[in-house]
């Protein structure tokens, strides 16, 4: 098989990389470009450990092909916040402890975050189902969920 | 002398006994006497077993000191999630 | 006697945090190095066949492969227990179940050894199988292993019973001839699995000269170093384990499954392998726990005193000996103080993945049967179902249905406070019933090893050699920093590699922050020591004229001299004048970790159309003696109770006619998302544990206990018929109805 060239953006930055037609954005992500922010859980899009946005929208990158970022914008977990600059819905999963292991964390932030997006206030309810399809074993999701929305709070400007 | 209580199917290999008095020290001069009374016995007390004593599980810790009054219960071992 | 602590009880950012939020933490999958390899496993689709032939010869010579294992590659290891494990890596003879490993390949992309299982040749003669408890268990079932029936059992039992224990005193039968009431049910539950989002994963390192190196995801690197040792027949100091980032374990990574078929695979491509288990192998070939068949008999007088309780426990393990009904059958009635108790149960094997911890191994599903029956008692004989337990409740002094008599614990507190708590007395909605259970667990301490260097400037390096799952490094750091008396962020706590530190057991039972607790204290214990011997040189003192008061070396009195506190930070600066670093450490195997108990309070609301159960309100109570960091362990408390909802409600193994999975994948396993949850209230008791300075309690499993009686008989309560077998999914809610 020969292999596609693709060209694109991750996290601010423009992208080349060469991968297998059916080589999944995930693999290119954690194998080609040593971005493993991203995680597999599950890779049939059950578990949400690998969400990405591609042009702002949220996707599960175990299900796109590597060969699709082409000419997109692509974000993972590492283009959000930085050690010294965290964005606020890290600041508040770590606040409020909303992490045991951590491995889904990278995913619900992606998430979270695309769901901010679209609906910067959201109810509680609306947040479960919108993180319905990001997996955590750990928390019961209690804490994550009070993190998603004190975050949406702080990030309207109002008073928590 | 301790009073050593083994618990229920453990006692298919005492020939019934739930209950004795040993002179002991330490849990593994324990042991090793229970073991020499009751040789059916030797081959779970080889595999491991956890002793309560006075309501403290030690899991398999030869040198823990057992009082004369001290009530001894042989427990198997036990492990977690 | 109420201890006043300054860091203990606050909620500081654990250390780790930043590199989870931020995607840096190396879990399992997350390491490469150049020139690795990549390696997949061939498993069998059959639950029992032997193992006539493989044929691998097509597969070596395909382009890009650089090395192929079967069963025949591992030499056989004179422990049993250490055998049945290596077999279970890797199959030898016979395959035992749907999934087993039987061959495996590393090559130099995943693409080539995806591509060589295809041409692996395994010629298969189908035996039969087994699959639920009570047929494995009669006799005339497939055999899964000769020669390993439990001693002193009769021909009523297979040869697949390799356990029988039986615990409890006094004569139920008496105490049944004296109730009013006697209630005897049968139930089932299914396996589940551990359901952690992160698959086992490894990448292995070794050479020809026996040097190895191995990082991985596990729950204790000392543990995979010991038992890849044996199976490889190498030396255990050769092979420096490096636990990575663990992305969840609940038990199912206290053991190996792939870590010494990387090795092997290594060894003979003379290259370092990746391994990473596919969410279909980790439900086909890792974890689940054991499901069980159960009959609780418990009989009651009038007011709610029981007079006798006995329960028969029959789980079934998978498909190699195994030793954990004893569990269940020690804590089916811890909660109660009886007169006439007894629980027996029967380890079985069958045709299924070899059973893993989880989580309070053994006890969710015994005392669910027994809360079962509590509840059906307390309907029948119209009592409360807190008051009937608080009228029954162990406490300290009570001799417990497993032997040991209780020290100072927490379950009338728990229970008192569940009824005092505005959850118990809210009104009820149509269709909605409110479910009760108790939940124990014991906790255990074991072997443990901790390090810890005080630096020039004043701040602590700790080194600990427990993988660190849910924010353990914090709250060790944080008991750190109480004992030596300084701020918590002077402390960093990291989980050394098997060469850096001295041996630790797994992290299971509970006991991370117990065991490794205590040696923190202990290792800081000898650090002071040492500093308070630093001050009294300097101040040309006797040692034992100084004391460690408030992070400071100070004179006993005014006797001793007149000097101002010298701080860590100061004896610090000067140690290389005063005789060299500072240091402390401490190995040992503390015990007494304390029992812990829970109660949990649940609404459930069951849709008549649909057989839909949501659950509109959670609290869980639980005494954890001392909660050092609260926050994680109202964390542990939430996550407990939801995996045993999903137990309760969803959760299960559904295995065809064939003895295949049907479910190996999350789609159709279904763990509790959150839009199935409400908020799960988390409320602390602590009653101090006797044994520990700090009176710390082990507190990571108890929660999983009780969600599954609450939950069933919140359900039992909104439908008014009684399920006997988990999980109530909807289907079987509605041919209930
Ligand atoms: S790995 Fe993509 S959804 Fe699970
Ligand atoms: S914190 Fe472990 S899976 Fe979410």
């Amino acid at each position: 098989m020969s292999k596609i060239h693709v060209t694109t953006n991750v996290n601010g930055d423009s992208v080349e990389f060469l991968c297998e037609p059916d080589e999944v954005l995930l693999d290119v992500l954690r194998d080609r470009l040593n971005l493993t922010g991203a995680k597999e859980g599950c890779g049939t899009g059950d578990c949400g450990a690998c969400s990405v946005t591609i042009d702002g929208r949220l996707v599960a990158s175990c299900l796109v092909l590597g060969a699709e970022a082409e000419g997109r914008v692509i974000e993972t977990v590492e283009g959000i916040g930085s050690a010294k600059d965290l964005h606020p819905l890290q600041r508040h999963l770590l606040e409020h402890a909303a992490l045991q292991c951590g491995v889904c964390t990278p995913g619900i932030i992606v998430a979270a975050k695309a769901l901010l997006a679209e609906n910067p206030d959201p109810t509680e309810e609306e947040a479960r189902y919108w993180l319905a399809g990001n997996l955590c074993r750990c928390t019961g999701y209690d804490k994550i969920i009070r993190a998603v929305l004190s975050a949406a709070t702080e990030m309207r400007g109002e008073n928590a | 002398m301790a009073r050593v209580v083994i618990f229920g199917s453990l006692r298919a290999f005492t020939d019934g006994a739930g209950e004795m008095e040993i002179e002991a020290a330490t849990t593994r001069e324990l042991l090793k006497k229970l073991a020499a009374r009751h040789p059916a016995l030797a081959e779970t007390i080889e595999a491991g077993v956890s002793l309560a004593i006075d309501g403290e599980v030690f899991k398999e810790a030869w040198f823990t000191p057992i009082g004369p009054d001290s009530e001894v219960v042989v427990i198997p071992l036990m492990v977690g999630g | 006697m109420k201890q006043e602590f300054k860091v203990l009880g606050t909620r500081p950012i654990r250390p780790d945090g930043l590199d989870k939020v931020t995607g840096k933490a190396m879990f399992g999958a997350d390491k490469s190095v150049t020139g690795m390899l990549h390696a997949r496993i061939l498993r069998s689709p059959h639950a029992h066949a032997e193992i006539v032939s493989i044929d691998t010869s097509k597969a070596e010579a395909l382009a890009g492969v650089k090395a192929v294992i079967t069963g025949d590659d591992f030499a056989d290891v004179e422990n049993r227990w250490s055998r049945y494990t290596m077999q279970n890596c890797m199959a030898q003879g016979r395959a035992l179940y749907d999934g087993h490993a039987v061959a495996a390949v590393a090559a130099v992309s995943k693409t080539i050894a995806a591509e060589a299982l295809k041409l692996i040749e395994v010629e298969y003669k189908v035996l039969s199988h087994v699959m639920d408890v009570d047929e494995a268990m009669a006799p005339g079932a497939p055999v899964l292993h000769e020669g390993v029936k439990a001693r002193k059992l009769g021909d009523d039992v297979s040869g697949n019973t390799v356990g029988y224990y039986s615990f409890g005193h006094g004569d139920p039968e008496k105490g049944f001839a004296a109730a009013d009431e006697v209630i005897e049910r049968t139930f089932k539950t299914a396996a589940v699995h551990q359901g952690y989002i992160e698959p086992h994963a490894c990448l292995a390192d070794l050479g020809s000269d026996g040097k190895g190196e191995l990082w991985c995801s596990t729950q204790g690197h000392y543990m995979v170093r010991e038992v890849c040792a044996e199976i490889l027949h190498i030396d255990a100091s050769q092979l420096r384990v490096t636990a990575s980032e663990i992305g969840g374990g609940f038990g199912g990574k206290t053991t190996v499954f792939i870590e010494p078929v990387a090795l092997k695979l290594s060894q003979k491509a003379g290259k370092p392998v990746k391994l990473v288990m596919s969410r279909e192998d980790v439900f086909r070939a890792s974890g689940p726990t054991m499901s069980a068949s159960m009959d609780v008999k418990i009989g009651m007088s009038k007011d709610g005193k029981i007079t006798g309780a006995h329960a028969k426990l029959r789980y079934q393990g998978g498909a190699f000996p195994y030793q954990m009904v004893m569990m269940g059958a020690m804590s089916a009635f811890a909660a109660y103080d009886l007169e006439h108790v007894q629980a027996e149960g029967w380890d079985v094997m069958t045709n299924r993945p070899k059973m893993i911890s989880y989580r309070a191994p053994g006890a969710p599903m015994a005392v669910y049967a027994v809360e079962s029956v509590m509840d059906e008692l307390c309907q029948k004989l119209e009592l409360d179902p807190i008051d009937t337990r608080l009228l029954n409740a162990a406490k300290e002094g009570t001799k417990s249905s497993y032997g040991p008599t209780f020290k100072a614990i927490g379950l009338v507190e728990a229970l008192e406070a569940a009824k005092a708590h505005p959850h118990y007395s809210a009104p009820l909605a149509p269709n909605t019933g409110r479910g009760v259970s108790c939940g124990f667990w014991f906790n255990f301490g074991g072997q443990v090893s901790v390090s810890m260097a005080i630096n020039a400037d004043g701040t602590v390096n700790l080194i600990e050699g427990n993988p660190d799952i849910g924010g353990s490094r914090a709250s060790i750091s944080m008991m750190a920093a109480e004992a030596l008396g300084i701020e918590f962020d002077r402390v960093r706590t990291i989980v050394g590699d098997t060469a850096s530190v001295g041996f630790s057991d797994v992290t299971d039972g509970s006991r991370v922050t117990f065991a490794v607790g205590i040696a923190t204290i202990n290792a800081a214990k000898a650090a002071i020591k040492e500093m308070c011997q630093r001050a009294a040189k300097i101040w040309e003192i006797d040692a034992e004229a100084v004391e460690w008061v408030d992070g400071a070396a100070q004179p006993t009195g005014h006797n001793a001299g007149n000097f101002p506190p010298m701080s860590l930070a100061e004896i610090a600066a000067t140690s290389g004048k005063t005789g060299g670093p500072i240091a402390g450490h401490h190995e040992g195997a503390p015990d007494k970790a304390g029992v812990s108990f829970g109660v949990h309070l649940v609404d459930v609301e069951v849709d008549p159309e649909t057989g839909f159960t949501a659950i509109k309100r959670y609290t869980a109570f639980q005494d954890v003696g001392k909660a050092i960091h609260p926050a994680y362990v109202e964390g542990q408390i939430q996550g407990g109770a939801v995996q045993g909802i999903g137990w309760a409600l969803n959760e299960e193994y559904i295995y065809g006619e064939d003895g295949r999975l049907q479910n190996a994948g999350f789609l159709d396993y279904r763990i509790p998302v959150a839009s199935d949850l409400p908020m799960i209230e988390p409320v602390i008791i602590e009653v101090p544990n006797p044994g520990h300075p700090f009176g710390v309690r082990g507190c990571g499993e108890t929660a999983i206990v009780p969600p599954l009686a609450a939950v069933a008989n919140g359900v039992a309560q909104a439908i008014g018929v009684r399920m006997f077998a988990l999980p109530m999914s909807p289907p079987k809610i509605l041919k209930a109805l």
